[in-house]
């Protein structure tokens, strides 16, 4: 690759890309996750996360998805997931009045000289420190992704072994279905 | 009898009995065993295919022609994935047919077992809903709601993926008769507030057309349409699948749209001021260029599929419903528009831009069609197969009534004509099918020649032989300075001997003196099968024509003199 190929590819990711949030109820079968994965696979639409979970009722299970894209072929896939047999509803809470939250695990390998640093950080952001090695620490953070995004971009700095996201979780507020 | 409890197999058909179906189409082997042993003892009659696409179009043509859901049996592996392009092709048209597929045992599945293939994985996308049973006891809920979903709704394939253990162990639950499907929806009628609103846009109209689609077709709305285009006197257009939902003889009707479709209908659709689908969804052969198309034009949309609304086009109305309906909710509604200019100019389009082609120079398609229009009155059925013969099957044979226009539109699958016509003939078997075909689709599944000669089926294949890949031909003639690329036909057989070594009639027509008289023997020939072999001209080109990806107004009424640039749109 160029050096200026390389440059348009950063400068084309480089934009935060707008990311809506789906909330979907399927029913609890094998072949469902592939159904509503191969919907945004045949427009190349991107999947950011994807948390699967039990839901509230015994037989159903709850998808929350963050993806990026155009809109109006959003529009279009949320109306092609709404038809598949399997799911009971598809609904966009991007912009709602919902609460969200997700979970993130960073290992970092940690020099005695930069724990002091590392924690302090750590404290900023309500992580807890889930595992204190003799080399390693392992940090667990939860929050709004944003809160997630630049506390990791803090912990660039330092020398990030390992990086595991649980992926947005939403729900509505108040009356509204999720 | 004693009360031994049924093998999942025996209860797969008996479902199949209460589901009222006829017959199954099928192609037996190791997997499936269970199922076919089933169907020794059963009133089901099976009708055993040569090749598995050839059963799913069977199937597909049974359903179009009756309404009725199409049933196929075929084993697991190869015989499930040569149901593939059949599935596609119902998927795309709406067609409801079930399909049965043999699986190794549950304990071999992702083992590569012998003929295992993941079968519900490789079929996902051309299926409106799938199953793989993993316990018996499930059958007759999953077959059950297989029926429902298939024919409700917006109608689609649904697969069946039964492992041996499946249908040989025991099944000991009951059959079902109600659906518990809560995340599956029917829309019936639209609200209310969407009627009034495109009543209005209707009433104001002064040329306003209706575009029928296939939706129109499969909910039946073709008298409740006539009225509403009479009340509104506003001229009808149909597309390719729209074919017969609503008389194309009658005196509003202006025919197919489209690529290929007549001057007339595309110039009406061009110069509207309202246009509204019915069932239809301004698919790209109908709009061409999308920013052109109509752009003056109100839209509004009528689909049972609310993922349509808002695809291709963003409708000012969108009416979420069943076709017939809908519109029989819409004309009580509806004033008398003034569009008496309207329709004046499109009588003079109709007079000044008629379906035409040439009279000498050898045997033509437009002739032989024109003809068999007039040798079958209009009443028979027709299927096609895809290509050149297709489009002028479409404007020379002018459909009367529901269901008797058959062909494969949005997959265009070639293969399809001549085993949807001997499917169609089993659902009405009182009627002659005419299946017109060309010489390279012929081929995909002439195997069934066997399948329609056993049963002695009244299908008449019109093979319309030019010895190319005619429509392919065109474009390359037209777009690529006529550099032939992979389309010549050399090497076809003798299509009428083909036939006798089957034991099926074979006609020849050489000449065009000939056409009458050979397409009213092979209309009245009642024993059996028979096949029409038509020499016609090589090079013959389907006009008019709107290049893909073009919009209406560059529509060429006949062959231009100047070379034209490669189309921008899809195929």
């Amino acid at each position: 690759m160029t050096a200026e190929a390389v440059e348009t590819r950063s400068e084309a990711l480089a934009p935060t890309r707008a990311l809506r949030t789906i909330s979907l109820l399927v029913n609890d079968k094998p072949g469902v996750l592939v159904r509503v994965a191969l919907v945004f696979a045949r427009r190349g639409y991107n999947i950011e996360s994807l948390v699967v979970s039990p839901s509230a009722y015994g037989g159903f299970s709850r998808m929350t998805i963050t993806c990026s894209g155009a809109l109006d072929i959003l529009e279009q896939i949320i109306k092609q997931l709404a038809k598949l047999v399997d799911v009971v509803h598809a609904i966009d809470h991007t912009g709602d009045e919902s609460y969200e939250t997700e979970v993130a695990l960073v290992k970092l390998a940690a020099a005695l000289d930069e724990r002091t640093q590392i924690l302090e950080v750590a404290q900023h952001y309500k992580a807890k420190v889930v595992d204190y090695g003799a080399d390693s620490l392992i940090l667990r953070v939860h929050g709004e992704s944003d809160k997630l995004d630049s506390f990791i971009s803090l912990l660039r700095r330092f020398h990030i072994e390992e990086l595991v996201r649980s992926g947005k979780v939403l729900m509505a507020r108040g009356e509204t279905t999720t | 009898m004693s009360e031994r409890t049924p093998t999942g197999g025996e209860k797969i058909i008996q479902c199949l009995e209460r589901e009222g179906v006829e017959y199954v189409f099928g192609l037996s082997g190791g997997a499936a065993m269970p199922i076919f042993d089933a169907l020794v003892d059963s009133p089901v009659k099976l009708i055993l295919v040569r090749h598995e696409q050839g059963g799913t179009h069977m199937a597909d043509g049974y359903a179009r022609a009756t309404g009725k859901p199409g049933v196929v049996l075929v084993t697991s592996g190869p015989g499930a994935t040569n149901t593939v392009t059949g599935l596609l092709t119902a998927q795309m048209d709406s067609v409801p047919i079930v399909v049965i597929t043999g699986q190794t045992v549950s304990g071999n599945l992702g083992l590569d077992a012998f003929q295992e293939a993941d079968v519900t994985g490789i079929t996902y996308p051309v299926v409106k809903h799938s199953y793989l049973v993993r316990n018996a006891d499930d059958i007759p809920r999953i077959m059950r709601e297989a029926f429902h979903i298939a024919t409700t709704g917006r109608p689609g394939p649904v697969l069946i993926d039964v492992p041996k253990d499946v249908s040989q162990g025991p099944c000991s639950a009951d059959f079902v008769d109600e659906v518990d499907l809560p995340g599956y929806r029917v829309p019936t009628h639209a609200d209310e507030a969407s009627l009034s609103a495109a009543a209005e846009c209707l009433t104001r109209a002064r040329r306003p057309i209706l575009y029928v689609g296939h939706g129109a077709v499969i909910s039946d709305a073709g008298k409740a349409i006539i009225t509403l285009a009479e009340k509104l006197r506003a001229p009808i257009v149909n597309t390719l699948l729209g074919k017969g939902a609503a008389d194309e003889n009658h005196p509003l009707h202006l025919g197919m749209l489209g690529m290929h479709g007549t001057a007339y209908a595309n110039k009406a659709v061009a110069g509207c001021d309202v246009i509204m689908a019915i069932g239809a969804r301004w698919d790209d052969r109908i709009t061409g260029k999308l920013d052109a198309f109509c752009v003056q034009a109100k839209k509004i949309h009528v689909d049972v599929d609310e993922a349509e609304f808002n695809k291709v086009i963003r409708p000012d109305v969108a009416l979420l419903g069943d076709a017939r309906l809908v519109i029989e909710d819409l004309i009580p509604l509806v004033e008398m528009a003034d569009t008496a200019a309207w329709l004046k100019k499109c009588s003079e389009w109709r007079r000044r831009y008629p379906l035409k082609y040439p009279k000498q120079g050898g045997l033509r398609a437009q002739h032989i069609l024109d003809r068999l229009q007039h040798v079958t009155g209009g009443d028979a059925v027709v299927t096609t197969d895809v290509g050149q013969h297709q489009m002028w099957a479409a404007q020379f044979l002018r459909s009367k009534s529901n269901r008797h226009w058959l062909s494969s539109g949005g997959a265009g699958t070639m293969g399809y004509g001549f085993p949807s016509a001997i499917g169609a003939s089993f659902g009405r078997p009182d009627q002659p099918v005419w299946a017109v075909v060309g010489d390279g689709g012929f081929q995909m599944t002439l195997s069934e020649l066997a399948t329609a000669q056993i049963h002695r089926r009244r299908v008449k294949c019109l093979i319309i032989n030019n010895n190319f890949l005619g429509m392919v031909r065109q474009w390359q003639q037209m777009f690529f300075e006529n550099r032939l690329s992979g389309v010549d036909l050399e090497g076809n057989p003798d299509f009428a001997k083909l036939a006798q070594a089957y034991g099926v009639k074979a006609f020849r027509i050489k000449r065009s003196a000939d056409v009458n008289r050979i397409l009213a023997q092979a209309h009245e020939y009642d024993e059996g099968p028979c096949v029409v072999v038509a020499e016609v001209v090589k090079e013959d080109n389907v006009f008019p024509m709107i290049p893909a990806g073009a919009s209406l107004d560059e529509m060429l009424i006949e062959r231009p003199k100047e070379k034209l640039d490669k189309p921008v749109g899809s195929t």
